[in-house]
């Protein structure tokens, strides 16, 4: 029979949703930014690889000679990102959420069978709770790169006041690229992100609005307390 | 409205309606906040813009917030903490030439007959020469200059030290005012600065650049080098020093940009 499962608290999937079009924002203003010196680029051997960005790329999202503007937003919006993003770290710190979020010991060797498995190489995924290995990892990963962001933010924002901070992002040129490739790497993130949660379909999406999901239970472990640690190996816990 | 004398006993729900009511309600919250969300992004994107006096070009929120945001890290600032320094040798050969506002539009500009305007108050100005400012001890500065579009380059910059210029001319009385105004001779181009950033040590008023006189398109004979600031701030070819409480006009304030624009 069905059984209703908590998943998400309720703090998770505010900070969630709150960090979503904020991120959005500060994307979007820090291309205004980055415009103005557009330095970067991926080339091997001499040769020209990528180019951030195109011409077509600026002109399509009108980018073009926005400079003061996109620090204007960026300097206001970096205080939601900052304060979400510290809520929802204290929060996992301190209600014990972070056990089901950190890789433990095992988790690089699984996240492998995760992968295999999401590519139909593998029948079978190793046991999981709240997430699994591949998704412990690119929580974690995430969270950590969002601190990156703050901490190489802070580093181009104020390099002479934090000027240790400065230092320990490498200098002022190379956090200012750090603070680039994160951004990228956000992207990234987020195509995955959806394309993962799109395949584990409709009872894990509303696991992230609603925090409860859906399990069928069998009806001899009906007599057992209902507890968080109980899980089913479902290939839905996955995004 | 009293309706205990036929309470009814609700069957409880069962689980298909429990997953259903929770369903509904979060997502009704959800679409409700979402909504506002957009009205609030909404809101900020058309909210009018500022009038233009000593700040302009920017919605009133985003001014407010920056302004905001200004004092919030003036708490940071030391004189203290002082701008990373290199060897000569890291300075670049030719430093690039971002703007020639202030410069390149003034065409009655005579070097020879150069000489810095301090106005002391509304009635008293004094007039200084660049050998005057030559005499006072040389401060030598190798720094990675930055400039708000983003680059960065290390240069060589020397010059009297502001502090050292201010006392040496008898100006700390005016310069305890909380602000300092400079200006190109012809106006074209102002910047305002905090008293903090004035006194900071590594704030020069420079002359030489690669241990060679400054050149005009990087502001002869007099040009500001003010390392806790952005590009914007370091004024080349200043014409006018001034002092007030209030914040002098500042050339890309009133484009948009931030008054504060501190490092």
């Amino acid at each position: 029979m069905k059984v209703i499962k908590e998943k998400h608290s309720l703090l998770m999937r505010w900070t969630h949703w709150v960090n979503f079009p904020v991120l959005t924002v500060m994307i979007w203003s820090g291309l205004f930014i980055y415009w103005a010196n557009d330095a970067y680029g991926i080339s091997i051997f001499g040769y020209s690889l990528i180019k951030f960005f195109p011409e077509w790329f600026y002109n399509f999202f009108h980018i073009p000679q926005r400079l003061a503007e996109g620090m204007a937003f960026h300097f206001l919006f970096m205080w939601f990102f900052f304060i979400n993003g510290l809520l929802y770290v204290v929060y996992t710190i301190f209600s014990g959420a972070w056990r089901e979020l950190l890789p433990n010991k095992n988790s690089f060797k699984e996240a492998w069978q995760v992968l295999l498995h999401d590519l139909h190489i593998r029948k079978t995924i190793p046991p999981q709770k709240k997430y699994n290995a591949a998704q412990r990892i690119a929580y974690t990963a995430i969270i950590l790169m969002g601190i990156g962001s703050v901490v190489t933010g802070l580093a181009i924002y104020k390099p002479v006041q934090f000027y240790w901070i400065c230092w320990l992002c490498g200098g002022y040129h190379f956090a200012r690229i750090l603070h680039f490739t994160l951004t990228i790497g956000y992207v990234f993130f987020f195509l995955i992100h959806i394309v993962q949660v799109i395949l584990a379909g409709w009872n894990n999406f509303r696991a992230v609005v609603a925090g409860f999901e859906v399990v069928e239970e069998q009806q001899a472990l009906k007599q057992e307390p209902i507890t968080t640690e109980k899980t089913k190996d479902s290939d839905e816990n996955r995004s | 409205m009293k309706t205990d004398h036929k309470k009814k006993v609700k069957a409880p729900l069962t689980v298909e309606q429990k997953i259903k009511r929770r369903t509904f309600i979060s997502f009704g919250v959800f679409a409700t906040l979402g909504t506002g969300a957009i009205a609030g992004w909404k809101w900020l994107l058309d909210a009018p813009e500022e009038t233009p006096g000593i700040t302009g070009g920017t919605r009133v929120p985003l001014r407010k917030a920056l302004n905001k945001t200004e004092l919030f890290f003036r708490n940071f600032f030391s004189n203290n903490h002082l701008v990373k320094t290199y060897n000569k040798e890291r300075a670049v050969k030719t430093p690039r030439v971002n703007s020639l506002i202030g410069i390149e539009d003034d065409e009655d500009f005579d070097i020879t007959t150069w000489k810095l305007h301090v106005k002391l108050n509304s009635l008293n100005s004094q007039y200084i020469s660049i050998e005057e400012i030559k005499a006072l001890p040389k401060t030598e500065i190798v720094y990675d200059f930055k400039c708000v579009e983003g680059w960065d380059e290390i240069q060589h910059w020397a010059g009297v030290r502001l502090s050292d210029f201010l006392a040496h001319f008898k100006l700390e009385e005016q310069a305890k005012k909380q602000y300092m105004g400079l200006e190109t001779p012809n106006k074209a181009y102002y910047v305002g600065l905090e008293r903090d950033c004035v006194f900071h040590p590594q704030t020069i008023l420079a002359y030489e650049m690669n241990g060679k006189p400054i050149s005009l398109e990087h502001g002869a004979p007099l040009r500001l080098i003010v390392p806790v600031k952005y590009g914007i701030k370091n004024l080349k070819r200043i014409g006018n020093m001034t002092f007030s409480d209030s914040r002098p006009k500042d050339y890309w304030a009133e484009q948009g940009y931030d008054y504060y624009s501190g490092l």
